[in-house]
């Protein structure tokens, strides 16, 4: 089992989402996030006076998985995430993580009968 | 290019409507109405000829019950939110409380002794004596002697919401800091010792009125004087840990502003006391100043900034409300205008540059905006008073220079003696109960070290 994180732009949420439908993958957890990278953070004026936002907005998508569904799910995100026709600085990473166990609270289940 | 052809069209914009105001100096255009000759002019005045027999105007009454609950909106939630989502997160609710609480002492302390202070009768022309000490002697039926066509307990109520958001205005300089005693013995002190004098100097027979000084509703007796009292505060509580300032919610900044605007017609339309064509006066110059000014703000920040800001149009709509408070039951809609545009500019460059440079930390810009456009409003009503609005007001440019003379006494003495007093009341504060949270609870944030609350939960 594999645990795969997602960080991608908040404009492309929609668009990942229908791609992961689309292999039929509909058990996702999105949270909203903030970070600094390689993407240069942006200037908010307030009164005149400039502040320097270095943290910048993106969500981050978690999914739980048996290995076999790992490649077309990255597939399905890396198509959908980019911005841009060559995609951009800031479009994001995705991590692939072992995932040791899982237990689904309602059954007790464990294992890839959880997922 | 786009740059110069906006500047050319606010010069111009700016040309043509001094051109016009004083075209209108040389034929005086009618008066606003019989009605508005006859009431009571300079609000809150003594009435100059009175009626035969005093008796209650239901009208007028009405509208006073009305305009006094506006003014109450504009304390809270008006400016609470106004200023709470300015601040940072953490620190939102102490905002908010600041008002409210505000609010509340005052309006115990008016009713008690306040309202007799400033408004009872006049001593030596500097306070009013203790005769209405728990409204006494005021019965159901007592028309106000500062208008008699109302009851003077709607008088007292109505004075009540401008001491309240008087008080109020001044915690713009002071939080995210200040510890929540300090800030509550400020309220009765301040009111006490500089609010109630100085309304009295102004509005209640005191020197002020004496000498003509003009001020309709309040642009030294309630914005130059929260707005030096935010002042002198912030320099002797000294900066905040973190000097930044990055709202934590705009849309309840703009909510805030919003009602504060709407309030405000109470404010400016109420100081004519009156259900006349002198309010609806005062009601067209406020929303006209307003609305300038915002545009005015956003310009001038467009400018500067390469951007127009909401928070921009926002605190330009205040400055424009402080500025013609003084000025909106004496000018004609073109001293309007100009007192908006002024305004917005010159409150802009003040919190973004001047402000800067001098390095004094007033949070929220209660002085920038407040002291500010409340001086440029009470000067400029000096030179804008048009007679054909209001006879008790006749400006320079009407042909009565001393008029400037007297709004500089008026103004030079509210900062003089504000400036002195609240100094004084910030050492006593500093003596009984210590100005500012400790640095570890300022870091905190108010919210959870002074109230043990946070503004927003899961």
């Amino acid at each position: 089992m594999k645990y795969i994180v997602a960080i991608v732009q908040p404009s492309r949420l929609e668009a990942v989402k229908e791609a992961l439908s689309h292999i039929e993958v509909f058990r996702l957890t999105v949270t909203d996030v903030e970070g600094i990278g390689r993407q240069k953070g942006h200037t908010e004026v307030y009164r005149g006076h400039e502040y320097k936002i270095n943290f910048v907005r993106k969500v981050k998508l978690e999914i739980a998985v048996d290995d076999k569904y790992v490649e077309p799910i990255i597939e399905a995100i890396a198509g959908s995430a980019r911005t841009g026709k060559d995609g951009q600085i800031g479009d994001g990473k995705i991590f692939i993580l072992p995932l040791e166990d899982v237990m689904r609270i309602r059954t007790r289940e464990r294992g890839s009968e959880a997922l | 290019m786009i740059k110069k052809a906006f500047v050319a069209m606010v010069i111009g914009f700016v040309l043509a409507t001094v051109m016009h105001t004083l075209g209108q100096s040389a034929s005086p255009q009618t008066a606003v109405g019989d009605s508005a000759k006859s009431a009571i002019v300079a609000a809150p005045a003594p009435a100059p000829a009175p009626a035969p027999a005093p008796a209650l105007n239901s009208g007028d009454t009405a509208w006073m019950i009305v305009a006094t609950a506006l003014v109450m909106l504009m304390t809270l939630p008006g400016l609470a939110l106004f200023y709470g989502g300015i601040a940072k997160r953490k620190d939102t609710l102490n905002v908010i409380a600041m008002s409210f609480v505000t609010f509340a002492i005052v309006s115990v302390l008016w009713v008690v002794y306040g309202y007799s202070l400033a408004f009872g009768t006049d001593v030596h022309g500097v306070i009013g004596n203790i005769q209405k000490f728990m409204m006494s002697g005021i019965k159901v039926d007592t028309l106000s002697t500062y208008q008699n066509t109302i009851p003077e307990l709607i008088f007292v109520v109505f004075q009540l919401t401008f001491a309240a958001i008087t008080v109020a205005l001044a915690s713009g300089a002071y939080i995210e800091r200040m510890k929540f005693s300090a800030w509550i013995l400020f309220s009765v002190l301040w009111l006490t010792f500089v609010y109630c004098p100085i309304a009295h100097w102004v509005w209640g027979n005191g020197f002020l009125a004496k000498l003509g000084a003009l001020d309709f509703a309040g642009g030294t007796v309630v914005h130059i004087n929260a707005g030096v009292a935010a002042l002198v505060g912030a320099l002797v509580m000294g900066k905040r840990k973190e000097m930044s300032l990055i709202p934590n919610n705009l849309v309840a900044t703009v909510t805030g502003a919003g009602l504060l605007w709407f309030g405000w017609f109470g404010f400016n339309a109420g100081s004519a006391l009156t259900a006349s064509g002198l309010a609806c006066a005062a009601f067209i110059n406020t929303n006209t100043a307003t609305a300038v000014a915002a545009l005015s703000w956003m310009a001038t920040e467009w400018y500067f900034n390469k951007k127009p800001t909401v928070l921009g149009l926002a605190s330009g709509a205040v400055a424009g409300l402080v500025a013609i408070t003084p000025a909106a039951g004496f000018v004609n809609v073109g001293g309007a205008l100009i007192i908006g545009i002024v305004v917005g500019f010159v409150c802009y460059l003040m919190v973004a540059f001047v402000k800067a440079k001098l390095g004094y930390d007033d949070t929220l810009d209660a002085f920038g905006i407040h002291g500010i456009g409340g001086t440029i409003g009470a000067l400029l009503t000096g030179f804008l008073a048009d007679p054909s609005i209001n006879a008790a007001g006749k400006g320079l440019f009407y042909g009565n220079p001393g008029q400037v003379k007297i709004q500089l006494i008026a103004i030079g003495s509210t900062i003089g003696y504000d400036a002195v007093v609240t100094f004084i009341i910030f050492m006593v504060i500093k003596a009984v109960v210590g100005l500012r949270v400790s640095p570890d609870e300022e870091m905190a944030g108010l919210d959870q070290t002074s109230h043990g609350e946070r503004a927003l939960g899961y």
